[in-house]
């Protein structure tokens, strides 16, 4: 990430697409160091202050999760066009994580579980299939991130260490090299 | 001393006693080549092909091949890591390994390669196969969704009759390592063990176990897999 | 039923290595190799049954399932294609009433895709029942499907004249032609069959046999092009309980099927040329190792071996040599394109599957059964029959200084006289294209899919090792075909289809290439993914075999000669885009919860 220009205040927005904010979680897990990423980076949308649309440029968006419906899509586009550096951070953005778990089920099969078929559907008597003009479309499989839209830099992890993300935010923002200890890198 | 051979990896003068294959030579040299298919004790078969090093120009697998005397190796150079760093990507890719629900991981030889090659993604697309999971046996789990196809479990996992409860069906793109259904219904407590030891990756899981280390005890979590290059 | 399993078995001494035997003939006897049967070999071979089903698993022709009483292969390799393939198959489809891959509810007719068969200068073709059918239509396929409903023999289903040359011989009664357009010292007429061996072998020690190969620097024939008098010269000199000599009758390589016409025209040419191989390296005992798509041949091969025992000319003190015996028998593989690879066919010869074997060790050192062993291919053979007549010096005078003597084409496509042609090495591309009648030429393909695609700037090349090396194969391409739709991809899934998937990069890579070749001609192609196909088809040079290491030519010769063409599908206007779209991928969810797509684009 040495190449990157260090930036002056950079601005910064994320979001969570097909995951579970548990990336979200390891991004707060950076401990005390918070404050001094509240110093070096201005937030704009995101869940962490709730700001639900761009209001200016954003320098680095953070993604976590893959794209199972439309409306991830949607968002997934939203911040490649509003960021210069997307960032997929997690397994479930970089690979799909655990809900690709239902890329080899046809997804006829996953709706019908889900409404229908499965084991803890008790009130949907009528059968009942969640089809509202105002709900997003589900996709027929889990795509990764960088399947849909340009990602410029990968952070795996289930949740990625917080270490890893910080390395990784202090390289881009100074535009030093960035720190690859053994221990941050896992796929778990 | 005329059992041994002298010859070299990327420069470096070794010596191995003759015969002995390329992988192991290089070991005792301190030099790590990395392997997944690779057993000790075990007729290699070179089928990963992540052992990959350039001997007069062409591509070997170091598992398979002797070293003799004067043999000049090229291990190490750019292009060879970049190679096996993409054959370990093609792998993960072409089968579903799904860490963060995987027993074997932390203890999982792809993955550690993966971590020791710093794959932050593969650069091809995954391709989320339909694989089958085979839980017929009473005692281990065949997940062919996890399987690389390094027949170790073919080799090694054998009854007492020599008789292999592990084999290939199919061919290519559609290769997989199948349990044998009347051998996996009656396999031993002890080659239930053995045959999960030896499966590098999580394709081979004993029913009611796993996720036995907690997570910063496993094999793999501070340690790279292999030895530290010199 | 089980009688008879058991009689195959122990016909064939209960023995691992005879496997494949044993497979092949509960296949042709029950039209597949059930679970009863599996179960049965592997008491009677003290293996696993999992242990037999990967053999079976990995032919092509072997299957657990039921095939049909009448199964129909159809050959859907690029020429096939080219001359109706489609076609014939919808005709088939619509007339049997299934899709291929099935079998009818009772158990009649069963249709299968089949890489190349070897008939590419008669297609479109098919092998039913062991039998070939040249030269399908839509009629003749009407008419086939309508007499297998009255369940007529297969002798009945052929309502066409035999095809030429000896294909009329009642042990052959074969539809198929052979298509001799050039001869040469091979395909000639005048050699007296076994006038080498009686005349002049008992003359010649086994060390002057090698020396006149060796004088004649001959290259093996099957592509590969090692001196075959060196690999004659290794073999003896290796020690071993047994040498043996094998004869490579796998001709898989698409396009490919002068074999096929030598083997037809010329066995005993063929045979003899293994005799003295036989003689030169030490050996009592070859092998022919034969297609299975030409198991047609069988009873007239077996024919002419049992004549060439009767005159002498194989059995025991070959042509009043003293302790001189050689026996050939011949051992058909059973759908494998890999089991051309010389290991693998080693493999298969020992009852397993095709895997190449990692080398060192090679064959000439520890081959079949771990003996030395020499595996040349038919040609080779044939033409080392012509060398020890004439002497090695002689053959010099054709062909070039690298490549000595002629080669026999297989030459398909477009143009007009499709065949065999004999010619010395040297021959030039435009001489070729002109010689078989092939006008408005956009590209051949040199040496079937894992050789070159050339276009004209490059016609004036010869053929040679050093040049345009090629095992014959040959196929022709007019201005009216779409290369990368048709012949890339096309060349690009037979890969897929046969790698045997023992090594990471072949099961794995040709399967991501295609798919961004697919990508490319579907339109969402961009200029990053021609540089993707280059680089990651590097990845396939760490195969271990030459099946392997060439998955990837169809596209590294198409991308380098033909680079315009993948150019122009490209899209200008975008730097990313890796095949998804949005409208497509939920119309699966929206079709079953009944709702029209609807998108909500944030803007």
């Amino acid at each position: 990430m040495k190449e990157e220009q260090k930036m002056s205040k950079p601005i910064l927005a994320t979001t969570s697409l097909a995951g579970c904010f548990g990336c979200h979680m390891s991004i707060l897990d950076i401990d005390e160091r918070i404050l001094q990423l509240i110093e070096l980076v201005e937030f704009n949308k995101s869940p962490i202050n709730d700001i639900k649309t761009f209001t200016k440029a954003v320098d680095i968006g953070i993604i976590e999760g893959g794209c199972c419906n439309s409306e991830n899509v949607e968002i997934l586009k939203y911040f490649r066009k509003n960021c210069k550096i997307l960032i997929s951070i997690g397994e479930c953005a970089i690979m799909g994580g655990l809900p690709a778990l239902r890329n080899g089920i046809p997804i006829e099969e996953c709706i019908h579980e889900a409404y229908i078929g499965g084991p803890t559907v008790q009130l949907n008597k009528n059968h009942i299939l969640p089809n509202d003009d105002e709900l997003p479309m589900l996709l027929d499989r889990v795509y990764p991130c960088h399947e849909i839209v340009k990602i410029d830099y990968f952070l795996p992890g289930c949740p990625p260490q917080a270490d890893l993300i910080w390395n990784a935010l202090v390289a881009l923002i100074t535009g030093d090299p960035m720190k690859l200890p053994y221990e941050v890198i896992k796929f778990d | 001393m005329s059992n041994l051979v002298k010859f070299k990896i990327d420069g470096t003068e070794c010596m191995a006693e003759k015969g002995s294959y390329i992988v192991d030579a290089a070991l005792e040299n301190g030099i790590y080549i990395p392997t997944l298919c690779n057993m000790p004790g075990v007729k290699p078969k070179g089928a990963c092909r992540v052992c990959s090093v350039r001997i007069n120009g062409r591509l070997m697998t170091s598992c398979t091949t002797p070293v003799s005397d004067g043999m000049e190796i090229e291990s190490n150079s750019a292009d060879i890591l970049d190679l096996r760093k993409a054959i370990i990507e093609l792998m993960f890719v072409s089968g579903n390994h799904f860490c963060p629900s995987c027993e074997k991981s932390g203890n999982c030889e792809l993955q550690a390669l993966g971590y020791r090659y710093k794959m932050m993604v593969p650069r091809f697309l995954y391709d989320f196969p339909v694989r089958k999971v085979d839980a017929s046996s009473p005692k281990i789990i065949k997940d062919q969704n996890r399987c690389i196809q390094c027949k170790r479990c073919i080799k090694t996992i054998k009854d007492e009759q020599g008789r292999s409860l592990f084999a290939f069906h199919k061919r290519g793109h559609d290769l997989e390592v199948i349990l044998d259904q009347d051998l996996g219904k009656k396999i031993t407590e002890e080659l239930a063990d053995l045959a999960m030891k030896n499966c590098p990756v999580g394709s081979i899981i004993k029913k009611e176990k796993g996720f036995e280390q907690a997570i910063g005890r496993r094999m793999y979590d501070h340690q790279p897999i292999g030895i530290e290059d010199k | 039923m089980e009688n008879t399993i058991t009689n195959i078995i122990e016909k064939y001494n209960n023995d691992p290595l005879r496997l494949m035997d044993i497979l092949i003939d509960i296949q042709e006897n029950f039209g597949f190799i059930g679970n009863d049967a599996v179960k049965e070999i592997a008491l009677a071979l003290n293996m696993s049954e999992v242990d037999v089903e990967q053999t079976i698993t990995f032919y092509h022709f072997l299957s657990t399932e039921p095939r049909g009483k009448y199964a129909i292969y159809l050959n859907n390799s690029v020429v096939s294609i080219m001359y109706g393939q489609k076609t014939i198959k919808a005709t088939f489809e619509k007339e049997v009433g299934i899709s291929f891959g099935q079998v009818t509810a009772d158990g009649s007719i069963g249709l299968f895709d089949t890489a190349c068969i070897g008939m590419n200068d008669q297609e479109p073709a098919a092998i039913i029942n062991n039998h070939v059918f040249t030269k399908l239509t839509p009629y003749r396929v009407r008419e086939i499907v309508k007499s297998m409903r009255q369940g007529k023999d297969m002798d009945e289903l052929i309502n066409e004249s035999y095809g030429d040359g000896k294909n009329h011989l009642p042990s052959l009664k074969s539809m198929v032609s052979s298509n001799i357009r050039r001869k040469g010292m091979v395909l000639s007429d005048n050699y007296v069959y076994g006038s080498v061996t009686k005349l002049m072998l008992p003359n010649l020690s086994p060390e002057a046999v090698i020396q006149e190969i060796k004088t004649s620097h001959i290259r093996g024939r099957g592509g590969a092009g090692f001196p075959t008098g060196l690999k004659w010269e290794f073999c003896r000199r290796a020690k071993g309980d047994n040498h043996f000599v094998i004869c490579n009758a796998d001709e898989g390589e698409p396009g490919t099927f002068k074999d096929r016409v030598i083997l037809t025209e010329k066995p005993e040419l063929v045979f003899e040329g293994m005799v003295l191989a036989g003689y030169a390296i030490g050996s009592d005992e070859g092998i022919l190792y034969l297609r299975y798509e030409y198991r047609y041949m069988k009873e007239y091969l077996e024919d002419v071996i049992s004549t060439m025992l009767k005159n002498n000319l194989l059995g025991s003190n070959i042509a009043g040599i003293d302790g001189f015996n050689f026996d050939i028998r011949i051992q058909f593989g059973a759908g494998a394109y890999v089991c051309g690879e010389e290991s693998a066919l080693l493999e298969s010869l020992e009852g397993k599957r095709g895997e190449p074997r990692d080398k060192p060790p090679f064959p000439v050192e520890k081959g079949y059964l771990n003996q030395p062993t020499i595996i040349n291919n038919v040609e080779t053979f044939a033409t080392a029959v012509r060398i020890v007549e004439n002497g090695g010096e002689w053959f010099t005078q054709f062909g070039t200084e690298d490549s000595t003597g002629t080669k026999i084409l297989s030459i398909s496509g477009d143009c007009l006289f499709p065949g065999v042609y004999e010619v010395n090495w040297g021959f030039n591309v435009n001489d070729m294209l002109d010689m078989v009648g092939a006008y408005d030429v956009q590209a051949v393909q040199v040496g079937g899919p894992s050789g070159t695609l050339i276009g004209p700037d490059e016609f004036h090349r010869t053929l040679g090792y050093s040049d345009l090396s090629t095992g014959g194969s040959m196929i022709i391409f007019g201005m009216q075909r779409n290369l990368l739709q048709d012949v890339v991809l096309n060349f690009m899934e037979f890969f897929i289809d046969e790698s045997c998937g023992s090594c990471s990069t072949c099961r794995n890579m040709p399967h991501v290439l295609k798919n961004k070749l697919e990508k490319i001609i579907n339109g969402k192609g961009v200029k990053g993914d021609l540089a993707d196909l280059k680089e990651w088809s590097k990845v396939l040079n760490a195969s271990r075999c030459g099946l392997g290491q060439t998955a990837a030519n169809p596209i590294i010769s198409s991308l380098k000669n033909f680079r315009h063409l993948y150019e122009n599908l490209l899209q200008r206007d975008k730097e990313f885009d890796q095949g998804f779209d949005l409208i497509t991928s939920v119309q699966r969810s929206c079709k079953y919860v009944k709702r029209v797509p609807k998108f909500h684009p944030i803007e």
